[in-house]
């Protein structure tokens, strides 16, 4: 599993997001951020080794955020649990 | 093999079975209908799309779709989590929204241990697997009749609640004079 980057012409803040690729609500919050022309890096943690799951709950357990996905974190100090369309945009200012 | 046809035909007849209905939205549906395909196909069983997986199907009982958490959150929320399973009033609003996670977190982290295996030496059988901790319990509504730590949610028959079950204490049905 690798951070993989979605290069959009919104690049004002930085987007990370934690998802799995199986996941509905996943997909759809990649999708908003995509139609608004949001960069963003995401990682699929479900197609990740052992060692890299549990990197990724480490940080999300520093970051105070819940282990369901997606997890979006701007900024590296917002996060929004779920996909929370209103939420993110106003995060983002969209 | 399972293909994507069949966990539709399976999805649509256990909406079916209970007075649910899909999710209206097609490429949503169809999303999470590959990711229960892409999970069957990855771990031998269709787990929940929008949870990580342990891949020990004793540790993934509990969110195998339909997952043991569906009933209490249609109930509650409308729909379920992962929004492929809706009631009636969800499905025509058409206005899906994400809900939070029931699932203890204590069973969430079990995907985040060591592989499957170790993870299982190192705590013990899953609850599922502990008889110790199993009561009996029935429903006072309908009389339905569960082995487990706890009751359901919701009674999976007549849907009474969780409070409606009371304890079988064999002690008390095998009273000798």
């Amino acid at each position: 599993m690798t951070t993989k980057r979605v290069e959009g012409r919104r690049r004002d803040h930085k987007v990370f997001i934690y998802a799995l690729s199986t996941c509905g609500w996943c997909k759809k919050t990649k999708q908003f951020l995509r139609d608004n022309g949001v960069e963003y890096e995401y990682m699929d943690v479900d197609t990740g080794t052992m060692e890299e799951k549990r990197a990724a709950v480490e940080h999300l357990k520093e970051k105070g955020a819940p282990l369901a996905f997606p997890v979006i974190i701007v900024d590296d100090n917002r996060v929004i649990s779920g996909f929370k369309q209103d939420a993110i945009s106003e995060a983002l200012g969209l | 093999m399972t293909g994507l046809d069949d966990v539709r035909r399976r999805a649509e007849a256990d909406a079916r079975s209970r007075g649910y209905f899909l999710n209206p939205n097609p490429g949503f549906l169809r999303d999470l209908l590959e990711g229960l395909l892409e999970n069957e196909e990855r771990y031998g069983y269709p787990s929940c799309p929008c949870r990580l997986a342990s891949g020990v199907f004793d540790l993934d009982r509990d969110i195998v779709c339909p997952c043991d958490y569906r009933d209490p959150d249609v109930e509650e929320f409308g729909s379920c989590y992962c929004c492929l399973y809706m009631d009636f009033d969800t499905h025509e609003s058409g206005q899906t929204r994400p809900i939070p996670e029931r699932r203890p977190v204590e069973k969430q982290l079990a995907a985040y241990g060591e592989e499957g295996e170790e993870q299982l030496a190192k705590e013990g059988v899953p609850e599922a697997e502990a008889p110790a901790a199993r009561r009996l319990m029935y429903c006072r509504v309908c009389g339905y009749t569960v082995f487990r730590d706890e009751p359901p949610y919701i009674c999976p028959i007549c849907r009474a609640k969780r409070e409606m079950f009371s304890e079988i204490r064999p002690s008390l049905i095998f009273r000798t004079k």
